[in-house]
């Protein structure tokens, strides 16, 4: 194997390694949000709206994540305020 | 990918070890089983037929010239996929069950209505796998789909046992880093390992004319079907085809 082979060969390693990564990062959210309900996204969108009502908000400032394991359901709402809200005190 | 591939060579060498044994096409409008099975000048009915009371199951099985204990079942050409209903597909198969041992569904691709319906009856699924990130990633949700949306899900029976078929695997490749390994793809999906077929030339062939690639018992690809049969059947075989063919004197002096 010449120099070359060699350098090419360092190179090339680690395509394999990524796909493993990338897999595992994907499968691991494919699970997570396998069995979500399908209300999920009329759900955000409501909740949206109900803020807006109230705090000038971004249109993606209400995140909801739903997660399940053997044994209970998670539903995470989170919601990003702006920063001239939080300090005028409402 | 190599689902229709490993149909046939499961049907194949559940039969040669004397289980009766069908092996159905759910592709509809592709049809592929009979070709691969080498019995596409003998279709007369197909798997739509036999749902849609056109003909029944006997008229519509084929037998297997090379093994008496094998038949195929078609899909048919023309159909759209929707002919395949769960009453359907599940009176045929409760029809089989009477006389078969074992009854092999050749899944299509992807996980829509065909796909659906050759899992939901299932008591055991073979997940056919390439070590390829976008196949791995299609195994998971086939899973996904196996455990939430078959009967036994919907009866809170038993889950389907799951097994890893790898297949179109590349030691050369791997050893690269460039492929993933088997440990890896087991890693990721966590399933029990019933084989891993090589990438082979023997299978093109096979296909070619017509043979399922199990029937080939020498070549590499025949030989690990062969295995996974019998570890389907409870023999503990140590996996074969996962190092790199050692080289010959003469072809290390000529590839380098
Ligand atoms: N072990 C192997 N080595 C080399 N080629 C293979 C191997 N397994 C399958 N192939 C090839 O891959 C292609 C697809 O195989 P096959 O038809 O079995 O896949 P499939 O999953 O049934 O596809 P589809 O989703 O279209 O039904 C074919 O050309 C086949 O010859
Ligand atoms: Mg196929």
């Amino acid at each position: 194997m010449g120099l070359l082979d060699l350098f090419r060969s360092h190179r090339q390693r680690g395509t394999a390694s990524i796909a493993k990564e990338r897999l595992q990062i994907l499968v691991a959210h494919d699970r997570a949000t396998r069995n979500q309900p399908s209300y999920l996204p009329r759900l955000q969108q409501e909740i949206l709206e109900v803020i807006r009502k109230y705090v000038d908000v971004d249109m993606n400032a209400v995140s909801v994540n739903y997660e399940q394991d053997e044994t209970r359901e998670v539903l995470e709402l989170n919601i990003v305020l702006p920063e001239a809200t939080t300090t005028k005190g409402g | 990918m190599g689902k229709t591939t490993t149909s046939a060579a499961l049907a194949m060498g559940l039969a040669q070890r004397g289980h009766r044994t069908a092996v159905i096409d759910f592709d509809v409008g592709l049809r592929n089983l009979d070709l691969i099975m080498g019995c596409e000048r003998r279709v007369v009915y197909d798997f739509v037929n036999v749902i849609n009371g056109e003909a029944n199951i006997n008229q519509a099985l084929i037998r297997d010239k090379r093994c008496d204990a094998l038949y195929v079942l078609p899909a048919s050409q023309t159909r759209d996929k929707e002919a395949l209903t769960k009453d359907g597909v599940g009176r045929v198969l409760e029809e089989l069950g009477k006389t078969f041992d074992y009854i092999v569904c050749d899944s299509p691709a992807g996980i829509e209505h065909g796909a659906h319906m050759a899992m939901y009856y299932a008591d055991d699924a073979v997940v056919v796998t390439n070590p390829e990130v976008s196949s791995v990633r299609d195994s998971d949700r086939m899973l996904g789909i196996l455990s939430s949306k078959s009967r036994r899900a919907e009866r809170n029976e038993a889950p389907i046992r799951e097994y890893l078929l790898l297949t179109r695997y590349a030691p050369e490749r791997v050893a690269k880093g460039e492929m993933l390994s088997v440990n890896d793809v087991r890693e990721i999906l966590s399933l029990d390992l019933l084989g891993v077929i090589p990438e082979s030339k023997a299978v093109l062939n096979a296909s070619n004319s017509g043979v399922p690639v199990i029937l080939d018992t020498e070549s590499d690809a025949g030989q690990a079907y062969h295995d996974a049969v019998g570890r389907y059947l409870g023999e503990d075989l140590p996996h074969r085809f996962l190092e790199i063919k050692k080289k010959g004197f003469f072809s290390r002096l000529m590839g380098g």
